[in-house]
C-alpha cells in the first residue's frame, strides 16, 4: 500500500500522462466527464462527484469509426490506354483502411467499483466469440485505477448486485485507491497495476494496509443507511423471461418514458451499438454509435418491426439488464451506480420498475 | 394538496373527467413523476410539490386522442405550451379539462444536491410550504432557502396567470426577479470567438440523448427529421464535431416562433447545457423585429413567422 497528499494529485496525474493517455474525470462547464487529462484541466472535485457518464467510452467509445473507403479516380489523360480511359469504372479505385487498433496503455483513474463492473459486463458481450477487436485492443491497453466511493449518494445501490464500493480491490481494476483524511492509499492489485506504480514510485510513501480500514467501514456504514440499498431482486433473473414479460405492470408504469436515450447513454452497462456509413467527399466513413432500445429506429427492420411501441421498449431495457443477460451471461446487467435514478428527465428508472414489480406482488398475495 | 386531490376525485367520480394527467408520487425526496390516474383510488399517490416540474402539456396530445375528457394540471408557464399546441392542432381542447394548478416556482434538484448528498428527506416544498426548506441527509441536517433552490427558468417567471383553464386550484406567486433577457444579452456582448469558444465548450457535453427534444412542447412532429433512417447522419451521436451544434441550432431555428420559453429542455438535459439560451434569443429578436410577442399567450393571435405583413423586415436588416 502506498499513499500521496490528495494536494499533490495533480502532479501525480501530470507524471502518468507523460508516459501514456491518462483519463480520469474532469470537469467541464459545471459538470463531471471522463475526458483526456491536459495540463490545467479542472480537476476540482473530481474525488467525490458522480460522472454524468461512466468512462465506458475509455473502452467502447459513443462513436468510433470502423474503417474509411476513398475512391480515386485516375485523371482520363493519365491513361495511355484510350478505352479504359473513356471508362469511369476502371478509372475509379477504392481503397479500404481499417482503423487502428488501440496499440498504446492508457490509464483510466476515478472509475467506482460500479463502472468497473460494468466493464466486467461488457467484457461477457465483446470478449466472448465473436470477439470485437476494437474493444479488445482497449481492454488490453487500459490500465484501471479505481477509486473507492467516499460520499455515495442516495441513488446509489450497487452493494444490491454484490458490488464493494468500499473496497475496489475486490473488484477487476488493477489498481484500488481510497480518500484517506488529505491524503490518497494507493494499492496495486494486478500486474498492469504493479507495474504503473513502479513508474511512478517517486511520488508516493508507502503506507501500512490498514490505513484504509475506518475507511472502508465508514462507506459500508453510510451504504447501510442509502434507501435503495435494501432493494429485493426477488422474482428477477435466470428463467423469468415469460412470468415478467408477459406482465401487465409495464403497461402501468411505462406512460411518462419520454422514449429519450438518456438513461442508456449514461448507463455503465448497455451495449447496443448501431453501424452507419456516412458519405464523405471523397468516400464513405463506417462509423459504429451507441444505439438505445428507447429510441424508435433501434433494431428496425424493413418490414417495420421489431419493437413498435414505447412500451415494447421501456419492458426490452429492463428485461436485458435483469432477465435476458442473466439468462444469458449468469450475472445481472445493472450495476446500481443510480445514474439513471439521478437523470431520467421523468423521474423512471430500474429502481421504480423493481418496485413497482414488488408491489404487484404483494398486491397480488393480499388478494389471494 | 388534500384539496387538489379531493376535487380530482369528485371529477373523475361524477364523470366529469375520465382520467387525471398529474404527478405521481416519487420513491426518493424529490422525484414525482408525470401520471395517467385512471381511478379515483390511484390518486392516493397523487403529489403536487415544488419538485413537480414537468410540463404536462405535451401529455395532452395523446390523451386527445383517448375516449372522454382528461383533466390536466397545468401551472401558469405550462398553459402557455398548451396554447400553442391547440394553435398548433396537436391537442383538442374539448377533450381537456384544464385544472390551472398554482406555483411558487419550481425547485432545481441539482442545484439542491450541490453540497447535499445522501438526501432522505426534504420537507416544505408543498404550495402552501415555507419559505426555507428543510434537507436531511445521512450525512446532516440542512435548511435552504426555497427561493435559492429555484429552478433558472422560474428566476424569469413569466407571471402567476393560467392563460388557460377550467378552474383554478391554489395561489401562485410571480418569481421573476431576474432581467428575461439579462442571460442572451451576455452572450451577445461577446466576441465571435467567445461566442464560439462558450457553446462549444457546452455543447461538447451533448450525448445525443434527445431529451431536450422529446420533452418539448414544440417538438411534437409525429415523427423528427432526425430519426429518419434515411439520414447519413446518426440522431444518437455526434458524428463529426459540427453536428454537437447542428442538431441544437436546427432544432431552436424549428421551435423559434412557437418555443413559448418553458425551459423544459434545459430541466432535463443529464449535462445541465443551458440550452433555453438558443430559444431566448430567437425570442428576443422576434421581439425587436416584429414587435412583442409570446408564443402560447393567445391561441388565436398571428404568430410572427408565418403571418406576412408588408411591415415585415427584409432578410439582411438588423432592425
Amino acid at each position: 500500500m502506498y499513499k500521496i497528499a490528495i494536494k499533490d494529485l495533480n502532479t501525480l496525474f501530470s507524471k502518468i500522462a507523460e508516459e501514456q493517455e491518462l483519463i480520469l474525470p474532469i470537469k467541464k462547464a459545471g459538470q463531471y466527464n471522463f475526458g483526456v487529462y491536459e495540463e490545467g484541466c479542472d480537476i476540482d472535485g473530481i474525488l467525490t462527484n458522480k460522472t454524468v457518464k461512466s468512462g465506458k467510452d475509455a473502452f467502447f467509445p459513443q462513436f468510433e469509426t470502423l474503417y474509411n473507403v476513398r475512391k480515386k479516380i485516375t485523371p482520363a489523360d493519365e491513361l495511355e490506354n484510350g478505352e479504359e480511359a473513356a471508362n469511369t469504372k476502371i478509372r475509379t479505385k477504392l481503397t479500404i483502411e481499417a482503423e487502428a487498433l488501440k496499440d498504446k496503455d492508457f490509464v483510466i483513474f476515478g472509475m467506482r467499483a460500479c463502472d468497473v463492473k460494468g466493464v466486467e459486463v461488457l467484457d461477457q458481450v465483446f470478449l466472448t466469440d465473436p470477439v470485437d477487436n476494437y474493444y479488445k485492443a482497449r481492454r488490453e491497453h487500459g490500465i484501471i485505477v479505481a477509486l473507492a466511493c467516499h460520499e455515495p449518494e442516495e441513488s446509489c445501490f450497487c452493494t444490491v448486485f454484490g458490488i464493494d464500493p468500499a473496497d475496489p480491490s475486490k473488484s477487476k481494476a488493477d489498481v484500488a485507491t481510497w480518500i484517506v483524511g488529505e491524503e490518497l492509499c494507493w494499492k496495486p492489485i494486478t500486474e498492469k497495476g504493479e507495474a504503473l506504480t513502479k513508474k511512478i514510485e517517486s511520488l508516493l510513501a508507502s503506507a501500512d494496509d490498514s490505513a484504509v480500514d475506518a475507511e472502508i467501514a465508514n462507506i459500508t456504514s453510510i451504504m447501510d443507511k442509502l434507501p435503495n440499498t435494501k432493494l429485493s431482486l426477488e422474482g428477477w433473473g435466470k428463467g423469468k423471461t415469460d412470468e415478467k414479460f408477459n406482465s401487465d405492470v409495464w403497461q402501468k408504469i411505462y406512460t411518462p418514458c419520454l422514449g429519450c436515450g438518456t438513461c442508456t447513454f449514461v448507463c455503465p452497462t448497455c451495449q447496443c451499438y448501431d453501424i452507419k456509413d456516412y458519405t464523405t467527399k471523397d468516400g464513405i466513413q463506417r462509423y459504429r454509435c451507441w444505439d438505445s432500445c428507447m429510441y424508435s429506429d433501434f433494431t428496425l427492420m424493413a418490414g417495420g418491426q421489431n419493437r413498435t411501441s414505447q412500451v415494447q421498449r421501456f419492458r426490452q431495457r429492463f428485461m436485458h439488464k435483469l432477465v435476458y443477460f442473466p439468462d444469458r451471461y449468469d450475472m445481472y446487467s445493472c450495476v446500481g451506480c443510480g445514474r439513471c435514478v439521478d437523470k431520467c428527465p421523468q423521474s423512471l428508472n430500474i429502481v421504480k420498475v423493481i418496485k413497482a414489480f414488488e408491489n404487484e406482488q404483494k398486491e397480488a398475495g393480499a388478494n389471494v | 394538496m388534500q384539496g387538489l386531490i379531493d376535487r380530482l376525485t369528485a371529477l373523475l367520480s361524477d364523470g366529469t373527467v375520465a382520467r387525471v394527467i398529474g404527478w405521481k408520487k416519487g420513491d426518493m425526496a424529490y422525484n414525482p413523476e408525470p401520471h395517467m390516474f385512471e381511478t379515483a383510488e390511484s390518486l392516493k399517490d397523487f403529489v403536487y410539490d415544488g419538485f413537480c416540474g414537468a410540463n404536462l402539456s405535451k401529455m395532452m396530445i395523446e390523451a386527445s386522442k383517448l375516449e372522454g375528457k382528461t383533466a390536466v394540471c397545468l401551472k401558469p408557464c405550462d398553459t402557455y405550451s398548451f396554447n400553442q399546441l391547440i394553435r398548433e392542432h396537436r391537442v383538442v381542447r374539448e377533450n381537456a379539462y384544464i385544472i390551472g394548478v398554482g406555483c411558487r416556482g419550481k425547485l432545481d434538484i441539482e442545484k439542491i444536491k450541490k453540497g447535499n448528498k445522501g438526501i432522505t428527506s426534504i420537507s416544505g416544498t408543498e404550495l402552501d410550504g415555507s419559505d426555507d426548506i428543510k434537507i436531511e441527509t445521512i450525512y446532516g441536517d440542512k435548511n435552504i432557502s426555497y427561493k435559492d433552490a429555484l429552478l433558472d427558468r422560474c428566476h424569469v417567471c413569466k407571471g402567476k396567470d393560467h392563460m388557460i383553464f377550467d378552474e383554478v386550484w391554489g395561489e401562485s406567486k410571480d418569481t421573476a426577479d431576474q432581467e428575461r433577457f439579462a442571460e442572451v444579452e451576455k452572450i451577445e456582448a461577446m466576441t465571435p470567438e467567445e461566442k464560439f469558444a462558450f457553446f462549444r465548450n457546452e455543447l461538447s457535453k451533448c450525448i445525443r440523448c434527445n431529451a431536450c427534444r422529446n420533452v418539448c412542447p414544440a417538438c411534437s412532429c409525429r415523427k423528427c427529421i432526425f430519426d429518419n433512417t434515411k439520414f447519413d447522419a446518426q440522431q444518437k451521436a455526434n458524428v463529426v464535431s459540427f453536428e454537437e451544434r447542428m442538431f441544437h441550432i436546427i432544432r431552436a431555428f424549428h421551435v423559434a416562433g412557437r418555443c413559448t420559453d418553458c425551459g423544459e429542455c434545459s430541466r432535463v438535459c443529464p449535462e445541465g447545457i443551458p440550452l433555453h439560451l438558443f430559444n431566448r434569443k430567437f425570442i428576443k429578436d422576434i421581439d425587436k423585429f416584429y414587435g412583442e410577442f409570446q408564443a402560447g399567450k393567445d391561441p388565436e393571435a398571428q404568430s410572427p413567422l408565418t403571418d406576412f405583413t408588408f411591415e415585415d423586415i427584409e432578410p439582411g436588416e438588423r432592425g
